[in-house]
């Protein structure tokens, strides 16, 4: 995922070293902050949109801005993992299996073995990070390309769920239901105990993204691993364990799944690896690694929300617009970002 | 994938180090494994007329993934990828179906014909805008097919309205489950298409300039090799591939299902082609090789199938095919695992007067 | 400067590659407080040397003492480490991040994992400001021309010992090429830093394409030719002529023979002319005039732009300036295609990157170019194609004659003859040879040789590189001498042209 990158340095220097002059127009491209300015301010205008056209439905009730969090708060988690991945110049396409495989693991686990909760979800974290740190040593050690590592892990994943069980095991236990119920209010409205984990995982990438000696080697890989080596950082452990936090949030993802759905179904989440990957687009993070924040991720988890509710809404227009929608959006913002990165070549 | 034992040296060596050597073996060692538990698992009957037997129908069920993976063989081989095959594949099979089943008479050769145009001509228009992209744009192909493949298959449910459209249509029924001269009219279409392949990039420069363009892009440049349009050309034929799949699918199930079509095909497909021994870095490539791999993914599922394997283990041996096949391709591995003797025979046959080594990277042996 | 002990000392270094000796027994040493200018020609060993230096190799041969302690450097890292600092070419920073993190990355100071942006910014603020430069920390580094950013990889390289325990400090800053696409200003920007840390102690190695950029800055200079030390010079004892000279050195003796070759006299009207051509950062606009059936050669150091012309009649960059008519035709030369098209062949320096298709075999990579320009559809017929490789690889001596070997298999030599071939299959006017001979042993040098000469009295003009004087005048007719990226020089071959006459002019780098 690096070819974009290998720009030579000179081609790249000789056009900077012209006279910084640039319009207002050609600055603006160059900050890296436009992309997540743009996917908020989409969100800002889709959602306003939303108010007008449908304020007599009660689009305009806090609780259906925060049921954004609660319905999309599995899909902010793997979208979160899978940001690491992006970051670091990599991708990681056994997120919607992990995801999967988390829900009919728990699941039959509670269900079927009667383990206690409580032990399940460490279990099913651990599992996860697991299979995650599996593909990112293969990755890096075997130099085998990401791509078809986790490749081999989507077919794992989603094979151990039919292993498990071909049938979807739906969950009666009582500690589950009680939490999926829970509702914190919030005095405008109320959030899922999902959601509020979800939210949490975001600050914990941005905490970790940006605070913490492994968040800035992420950025650094992904914006020159060459040079990232050759600057002393520690190339195989921070791949590696980009992997595994993309293992450990898709399998989380997987439980606050479960958690909203209440069941677990080996064709779960099939394909969601895309949304996420969508989603981190949409949200400004460079696909070729480097460039892109975890609130941009944020915001494009709420774009993709927000155009499914809309759909909701509207009543008349179908599931599947969300799909064509989410490729518009995603053709768009692969444009910007190549804008962005023709600026600085030749 | 044992190793054999080394017993006559040059003329084994020639063997092995041929670049379908290794598929054709695994091949050969899936079908075998299936005689213990199916004894007349090679026999092949006739009924009504028809041939009936495991080879037919692995070749049968292997057509759709056949197809597929020969278009994106030329497309791995400029150095790109096609996320996209899949949507694609959803989408020809609705815009198709969704027009035979407008039509008064079903069976009219004309409507079928029109239908199948319109089908194929919108997979090609696909196949231009993943081109247009790549080599117009610069946008990397993973990163630019990934657009068609989350779009796609949303146009493709448009089309049907989300519905799965059946159609009752002999003429197009026989695409994809029809026979013709005793075996099963698709098997026919593949070996068109494969014939059609090999002529085209073989019998004409184009091989050679598609292996130029991934193998030495800059290289390629400065010889004059005008990549974009070949970058293009690429894409597009990857895409007709992957239509006439979707029409073989559709015509198979005389259905169209936006949602399911074609699912996973792309995944496969890449699949087959890196087990056919082409290097997902582009270059070399090998038409027979793909269609090898091909047949390696579909025996692989018919045999778990016939040994009796739960058939949901399917996936997971998948993915056992793949890891074992990356890391035997992946040169750090051999070094690593294989140590010292493999890195002994990696060099001793780089040798330049080796005419074997001409052969592409399939050296999945050492 | 009279130091008593170097900082740096390499006796006897050796390095081979496979087939090559690329450093055999050199010494080099380096005193604190000085910059001192490593110099050769392609091949000549600096870059192995400073390799080996920084790391990046490991040694055959020899020992490297630092501060008198004798050291094994294995790793770049334990290069930063032993205080030893390198700032490449190309920058070998992360262009996505601020300039401050790119000063500290890998060693941030944090408090319970949590990194202390403001003492960062501070800290990076006040290096910046200690070494005299005006830069915003907090930019993002893309932010900037690369000749900060190399100066921002220096202030890294030199501000390693300050705040962490595991380094000594910087002894010893490896500069490789840093001016190279540099302007003016930012030369002097660079040059003034230099001299703030050296007199500060550091000992600085400095490599540059640049003459006058050499005796500006430079102290001492080191001058190494095919792998070995031909000398150690004060700057201020050598003048320009006698470090050419021992740059680029004395005829060889095997190519002899080919001096009692007489270069074709008539040559033809003019076929490609090129009027004010010219590249920012590649060349200054030039003119230049190429007959039918002339050998034009290119004197000039490495670096000299004499590459950068070459590209430019190619099509293989786009020029900024100037047009090229061929026999009469104006041609846009916006691609190699349009040359190509016109009737010029490029063989790239550069083999590997630009000339071969590695995987592909002898043949393939022969019938490329022909193939090429013939457009997908319309492949050679099989027997022609086997008939024009054969008689190539023949008329050639491409060894192993095999037309089915991987060309990525084949020795230097042979690899520029498939190129050749390639080329001249297409039968083309206008033959351009970047460093043919380079990285070749002297038999397939010798051939290469004559084949110019008797492509040229077949009425082939060729434009011929090379980095030995003697090569270029004893094939061409005419000489086109470069010197700091400007076509300084078009000298008419005859008995007044010396080696020593173009040294001249190339030191001088005067017009005649």
């Amino acid at each position: 995922m690096s070819a974009t990158t290998k720009t030579p340095a000179a081609a790249r220097g000789r056009t900077a070293s012209k006279p910084a002059q640039a319009s207002a127009a050609a600055r603006l491209l160059g900050d890296r902050r436009l992309p997540v300015l743009v996917t908020a301010g989409l969100f800002l205008a889709m959602y306003i949109g939303g108010l007008s056209r449908y304020q007599n439905y009660g689009f305009g009730e806090p609780q259906v801005f925060l049921n954004l969090f609660i319905d999309n708060g599995y899909l902010l988690v793997a979208a979160v993992g899978a940001t690491f991945v992006i970051m670091s110049g990599g991708i990681d396409l056994s997120v919607g299996s992990l995801i999967g495989f988390t829900t009919m693991f728990t699941a039959w686990l509670v269900e079927r073995q009667g383990l206690p909760l409580l032990l399940v979800i460490p279990l099913a974290l651990g599992v996860g990070a697991f299979g995650g740190f599996l593909m990112g040593y293969v990755i890096h050690n075997f130099e085998i390309q990401p791509f078809i590592v986790t490749l081999a892990g989507l077919f794992l994943f989603r094979g151990l769920c039919l292993v498990i069980s071909k049938e979807s095991i739906s969950i009666s236990d009582s500690t589950v239901s009680s939490m999926a119920q829970t509702r914190v209010s919030l005095g405008l409205g109320e959030l899922s105990i999902g959601a509020l984990v979800a939210l949490v995982v975001v600050a914990a990438a941005f905490y970790i993204l940006h605070y913490t000696r492994f968040g800035r080697r992420v950025y650094a890989i992904g914006g020159n691993e060459q040079s990232a080596l050759l600057m002393g950082l520690p190339l195989g452990g921070t791949k590696i364990a980009v992997y595994t936090v993309s293992g450990f949030c898709s399998a989380l993802a997987g439980l606050l799944f479960m958690l909203y759905i209440q069941a677990g179904d080996p064709l779960h989440a099939v394909g969601m690896e895309l949304d996420a990957i969508a989603a981190v687009v949409i949200g400004g993070t460079l696909l070729t690694g480097g460039s892109g924040y975890v609130l941009g991720t944020l915001f494009g988890v709420l774009v993709l929300g927000l155009i499914k509710s809309i759909i909701q809404f509207e009543g008349t227009l179908s599931s599947w617009w969300t799909k064509i929608a989410t490729g518009v959006l995603l053709c768009a913002f692969i444009l910007i970002q190549r804008a962005m990165t023709a600026r600085k070549q030749t | 994938m044992s190793t054999p034992a080394v017993t006559t040296p040059s003329r084994w060596r020639a063997l092995t180090h041929h670049h379908l050597f290794w598929p054709v073996a695994v091949l050969i060692a899936l079908l075998l494994v299936n005689v213990p538990f199916t004894p007349d698992f090679f026999a092949i009957r006739m009924t009504d007329g028809h041939l009936y037997g495991n080879l037919v129908s692995i070749v049968l069920f292997g057509s759709p993934l056949i197809l597929v993976a020969v278009g994106m063989t030329l497309v791995i081989a400029t150095g790109g990828i096609d996320l996209s095959v899949g949507a694609v594949v959803a989408i020809t099979g609705a815009l198709t179906c969704s027009y035979i089943s407008d039509q008064a008479d079903q069976n009219a050769l004309a409507g079928v014909f029109l239908a199948m145009g319109i089908g194929l001509v919108a997979a090609v228009v696909c196949g231009l805008w993943n081109g247009f992209l790549v080599a117009r744009m610069g946008i990397q192909p993973i990163i630019a097919t990934l657009i068609i493949m989350v779009a796609g298959r949303g146009v493709a449910q448009l089309i049907t309205d989300g519905q799965i459209i059946t159609i009752n249509s002999e003429p197009y029924k026989l695409i994809g489950g029809g026979y013709w001269l005793t075996l099963p009219f698709s098997i026919f279409i593949v070996a068109a298409v494969v014939a059609v392949t090999v002529a085209l990039t073989r019998r004409t420069a184009l091989g050679l300039l598609v292996e130029s363009v991934g193998g030495n892009a800059e290289a390629s440049r400065l010889v004059g090799i005008r990549s974009r349009r070949i970058k293009i050309m690429v894409y597009m034929f990857c895409a007709l591939c992957a239509g006439i799949a979707g029409l073989m699918i559709s015509s198979n199930t005389s259905a169209a299902d936006g949602n399911n079509a074609g699912l996973w095909i792309e995944l496969d497909a890449i699949l087959a082609v890196v087990i056919g021994g082409t290097s997902l870095l582009g270059g070399r490539f090998s038409i027979g090789g793909t269609v090898i791999g091909a047949l390696v993914i579909q025996t692989l599922t018919t045999t778990i199938y016939t040994i009796g394997v739960p058939t949901q283990t399917n996936l997971v041996f998948k993915a056992a095919v793949v890891i074992v096949v990356c890391l035997l391709q992946s040169p750090k591995f051999r070094a690593k695992v294989l140590g010292a003797k493999g890195r002994a025979r990696t060099t001793a046959p780089a040798e330049p007067t080796t005419p074997a080594d001409a052969a592409p990277k399939m050296e999945v042996s050492r | 400067m009279a130091e008593p002990r170097p900082v740096l000392e390499m006796t006897g270094i050796v390095k081979e590659f496979p087939g090559v000796r690329a450093l055999s027994g050199v010494d080099f040493r380096l005193f604190p407080g000085e910059i001192h200018a490593l110099m050769g020609e392609n091949g000549a060993g600096k870059s192995t040397l400073i390799k080996v230096l920084t790391g990046v190799h490991s040694l055959d041969g020899g020992t490297i003492t630092l501060d008198g302690k004798a050291v094994r450097i294995g790793s770049p890292l334990e290069a930063q480490h032993a205080g030893v600092s390198t700032v490449y070419q190309e920058v070998n920073l992360c262009p996505n991040l601020s300039v401050a993190e790119n000063i500290f990355i890998g060693r941030e100071p944090t408090r319970a994992g949590r990194i202390q942006w403001k003492q960062i910014r501070k800290q990076a603020a006040e290096m910046v400001d200690r070494l005299g430069l005006d830069i915003d920390v907090t930019a993002p580094l893309s932010s900037y021309p690369l000749a900060v950013q190399q100066l921002v990889a220096i202030v890294r390289s030199v501000g390693h010992g300050d705040s962490d325990g595991e380094g000594s400090g910087t002894k010893v800053l490896v500069l490789d090429e840093p001016t190279s696409s540099l302007d003016r200003d930012e030369v002097l920007e660079l040059f003034r830093l230099m001299r703030r840390l050296r007199d500060e102690g550091v000992a600085i190695l400095f490599v540059s394409h640049f003459l006058d950029q050499i005796y500006e800055i430079c102290d001492r200079m080191t001058v190494l030719r095919n792998g070995t030390l031909v000398g150690e010079h004060m700057v201020a004892d050598l003048d320009q002529v006698g470090l050419i000279e021992l740059m680029i050195g004395k005829a060889l003796d095997q190519l002899e023979e080919l001096h009692e070759h007489q270069l074709r006299s008539d040559v033809g009207e003019t076929l490609v002319k090129a009027e004010g051509l010219g590249r920012t950062g590649g060349i200054a606009p030039f003119d230049l005039e190429i007959k039918k059936g002339e050998v034009l050669g290119l004197a000039g150091l490495l670096g000299s732009g004499r590459t950068e012309l070459a590209r430019l009649l190619f099509g293989a960059d786009q020029p900024d300036s100037g047009k090229v008519t061929v026999a009469g035709k104006q041609v846009s030369m916006s691609a190699p295609n349009d040359a190509i098209g016109a009737g010029v062949a490029f063989c790239s320096e550069n083999r590997k990157t630009e000339g071969l298709v590695p995987d592909l075999t002898v043949r393939e990579n022969i019938i490329l170019a022909l193939q090429a320009s013939r457009g997908w559809t319309r492949p050679i017929p099989a027997s022609q194609r086997d008939e024009l490789v054969a008689k190539y690889i023949k008329a050639l001596d491409i060894r192993p004659a095999n037309p089915e070997a991987r060309v990525g298999q084949l020795s230097g030599g042979n690899q520029q003859k498939v190129l050749l071939a390639r080329w001249l299959i297409t039968q083309p006017k206008l033959l351009i040879l970047d460093e043919p001979t380079r990285g070749i042993d002297v038999g397939a040098k010798a051939e290469i040789q004559k084949l110019v000469v008797s492509l040229s009295e077949d009425g082939m003009s060729v434009l011929y590189i090379a980095a030995e004087l003697e090569e270029v005048l004893r094939l061409s007719h005419t000489i086109g001498v470069l010197r700091d990226r400007k076509l300084v020089a078009q000298l008419t071959n005859g008995p007044e042209i010396t080696t020593s006459k173009i040294l001249e002019t190339i030191a001088s780098g005067e017009h005649q």
